[in-house]
C-alpha cells in the first residue's frame, strides 16, 4: 500500500450533481477523465495517485542500492527487471494523475519540496542482500493487499493502471520470497541476514497500511467514492494472516512475542507498530528520508540540461519540418 | 575457436551492463531510467550467454557466474571504453553510442560465424543491440544539437572517450573475428550521426590499449569489481 493518510477533500458542489455522481459510483460505473466529478474527488485522487507514483519512483532507490552487488548474474537481471517495472508503474500512475489536470513536472516538484509524500516504507535502508528478499516478500506483499481491490476503484484510468501493476507485483513478491528461501536455507551468515531483514522490515511493513481505523478519520468519504476499498485494519489483519505461515515455512521468527492465533476471530492477534515512529517518518525523520529526497533532487537537477536539450532539439526539428512544407 | 574470444565478448557486456545499472533511480527522466535499465538488462542477459559458452568450452567446471564473480581485474578481457565511469549522462550515452556502433557491426559479422552456437548468440543479440544503437544515436543527436550547454557537454564527452575507440579495432588471434575489418562501417556510421549531432570527430587517433589483452586496465575496473563481486567473494560457500 503506497498511499497513506490521504485526506479526503471536502466538496462544495451542486447537491444534485453530487447525488447523480454518487449514484453512478454506487451502480459500479467507472468515472472517466472527461466526466463531471466533484472537486474534492479530483483533488483526493490526485493526491492518492501521485503518492503512489512517487512511492514507485523513490522505491527504486533502496533496491537500486543492491543492483550493483547482486550476487549472481541471474539475480542481477531479475532485480534490474523489477526496478524497471517500478519505473514503469510510476509512469502509468503519473499518466493517470495527468488525466486529472496536473503535470508530471508539477507533481515531481511537489515531491521534492515536501508538499507531497511517498510511502513511509521507502525511508528505511536496505542493509544486506536479504533485504531484497524482505522487500519483495513483505513490502510488495503488503502493496498487493491494497492494490488488488484498487483494480475495482471508481476512477477508470487508475483502475486500469492498477490491473497492469498487480500482474507485475505478484511476480515481484514471488521473487522476493524465492530470495528469502535461499537465504533462510543457506549458510549461517545467510540465515542471520534473513532473520535480521525480517526483524527490521516487519513493523515498517505493518505501518504501510496506515494508522488504525480508530485514528483514521478521513476514510469515510474515500470509501463512499470507491477510491479506498478496505479499511487499514482489515488489510493489515489480512497481511499478517497471510505472512505468519510463510515465515514459519521459512523457519524465521516474526519479531512479536505477543503474536498468537485467535480461534474466535479466525486470525492472528499481533502487536501494533510504534505509531510515533510512523509519524516521525511521515514528517521526514525516517532513517533515509533525507537521502531519498536528496537523491531524487540530484537526479532532477543533474538531468535538467538533458531535458532542456531534448525539448530544444524537438523544437528545432518541428521548425525545420514547417519550413520545408 | 578461442575461449578468450568468448570471454572478451562477455566481459564487454558484463562491465558495460554493470556500469549502466549504476544509473538506476538517478536518470534525468523516468523514460531514461527505464531505457537504461532495459539496456543493462539486455547486456547482462548477453553476458550469461557469452560467459556460459566460454565456461562450457573451457571445460574446467566453471560457470558464467564463477567467471563474472571470481576473477580479478587482470583476468578481465573487456575493452577499456566500457569500464570508463558514468560521469554525467552525456558521457554515459556517448560511451554507449561508441560501443553500440562497434558492437552491432561485430555481432552482425558473428551471425555468419562457422560455430553455430556463436552465430546463435550473435543472432539473438543483434536484435537487442540494433535497438541500443538506435536509442544511443538518437540521444547523441538530440543532445549534440539541443542547447549550447548540451552541445558542449557532448563534444567534451566525445573528446574524453575518443582515445578508447582505437582499441575496439585492434585485433589478434584470440578474437572471434578480425575486428579491424569493422572500422570502415563504424567510421561511416559515426560520420552520419556526428554530422546530425553537429559534433566534430577529434583529430588525434591516439589509442589507449590493454583492456582486451588484460595487459593494463584502467584504475576504474578494480573498484567496479570490488563492488560487484563482494557477496560471492565474502561468502564463497553460499548459494543465492
Amino acid at each position: 500500500m503506497y498511499a497513506q493518510m490521504i485526506t479526503s477533500e471536502a466538496t462544495q458542489d451542486d447537491p444534485e450533481k453530487l447525488a447523480a455522481f454518487q449514484a453512478r459510483i454506487d451502480a459500479g460505473e467507472k468515472i472517466e477523465p472527461k466526466d463531471w466529478m466533484p472537486a474534492g474527488y479530483r483533488k483526493t485522487l490526485i493526491r492518492q495517485i501521485s503518492q503512489h507514483a512517487h512511492s514507485e519512483i523513490v522505491g527504486q532507490l533502496p533496491e537500486g542500492n543492491w543492483i550493483t552487488r547482486a550476487p549472481t548474474l541471474e539475480r542481477k537481471a531479475i532485480l534490474l527487471a523489477k526496478v524497471q517495472d517500478e519505473a514503469g508503474h510510476g509512469l502509468y500512475l503519473y499518466c493517470a494523475a495527468e488525466t486529472l489536470g496536473v503535470s508530471r513536472d508539477e507533481l515531481t516538484e511537489m515531491l521534492l519540496d515536501g508538499r507531497m509524500k511517498y510511502s513511509s516504507i521507502f525511508a528505511y535502508p536496505t542493509l544486506t542482500w536479504a533485504d531484497m528478499g524482505a522487500v519483495g516478500w513483505l513490502v510488495d506483499g503488503a502493496a498487493i493487499m491494497n492494490q488488488v481491490p484498487l483494480q475495482r476503484t471508481s476512477y477508470g484510468p487508475y483502475a486500469r493502471s492498477m490491473v497492469r501493476i498487480c500482474k507485475e507485483e505478484s511476480f515481484h513478491q514471488r521473487q522476493g520470497f524465492d530470495i528469502m528461501m535461499k537465504m533462510a536455507n543457506g549458510t549461517e551468515a545467510q540465515k542471520r541476514m534473513a532473520q535480521d531483514a525480517l526483524n527490521r522490515f516487519w513493523y515498517p511493513s505493518l505501518m504501510m497500511f496506515g494508522p488504525s481505523d480508530k485514528e483514521s478519520v478521513h476514510s469515510e468519504q474515500s470509501m463512499a467514492w470507491k477510491i479506498k476499498m478496505n479499511s487499514n485494519d482489515e488489510l493489515r489483519q489480512k497481511f499478517v494472516d497471510q505472512t505468519v505461515p510463510q515465515a514459519e515455512y521459512l523457519g524465521l521468527t516474526i519479531p512479536d512475542e505477543t503474536l498468537a492465533w485467535n480461534e474466535e476471530k479466525g486470525g492472528y492477534d499481533f502487536a501494533e507498530p510504534d505509531w510515533s515512529e510512523f509519524f516521525d517518518v511521515l514528517k521526514g525523520n525516517g532513517p533515509c528520508s533525507v537521502e531519498r529526497i536528496e537523491a531524487r533532487q540530484k537526479a532532477w537537477d543533474d538531468g535538467a540540461w538533458v531535458r532542456e536539450a531534448r525539448l530544444a532539439h524537438a523544437a528545432k526539428k518541428r521548425a525545420a519540418k514547417v519550413a520545408a512544407e | 575457436m578461442s575461449v578468450q574470444g568468448l570471454i572478451r565478448m562477455g566481459d564487454n557486456t558484463l562491465v558495460l551492463g554493470q556500469r549502466v545499472s549504476e544509473w538506476c533511480g538517478h536518470a534525468p527522466a523516468l523514460e531514461e531510467d527505464i531505457a537504461l535499465a532495459n539496456t543493462a538488462l539486455d547486456l547482462i542477459g548477453q553476458t550469461q550467454l557469452w560467459l556460459g559458452l566460454a565456461a562450457e568450452r573451457e571445460g574446467k567446471g566453471r560457470t558464467a557466474d564463477t567467471l563474472a564473480y571470481h576473477r580479478d581485474a587482470w583476468d578481465f578481457r573487456n575493452l577499456l571504453v566500457v569500464e570508463q565511469p558514468n560521469r554525467d549522462f552525456g558521457v554515459t550515452m556517448m560511451r554507449q553510442f561508441l560501443f553500440d556502433a562497434w558492437h552491432l557491426e561485430a555481432l552482425k559479422a558473428l551471425t555468419e560465424h562457422e560455430d553455430a552456437e556463436i552465430a546463435a548468440i550473435a543472432q539473438k543479440s543483434v536484435k537487442e543491440v540494433t535497438y541500443h544503437r538506435e536509442r544511443s544515436s538518437d540521444t547523441v543527436i538530440a543532445l549534440g544539437d539541443g542547447t549550447e550547454e548540451s552541445h558542449e557537454r557532448m563534444q567534451a564527452a566525445l573528446d574524453r572517450l575518443w582515445p578508447y575507440v582505437g582499441e575496439m579495432f585492434s585485433t589478434d588471434e584470440d578474437d572471434l573475428m578480425d575486428v579491424s575489418a569493422l572500422r570502415p562501417a563504424f567510421d561511416a556510421y559515426l560520420e552520419t550521426v556526428l554530422a546530425e549531432a553537429t559534433l566534430s570527430r577529434p583529430d588525434s587517433d591516439f589509442a589507449h590499449m590493454g583492456g582486451k589483452t588484460g595487459a593494463r586496465h584502467t584504475e576504474h575496473l578494480g573498484h567496479m569489481l570490488a563492488t560487484m563481486q563482494v557477496l560471492p567473494r565474502s561468502h564463497p560457500d553460499a548459494t543465492w
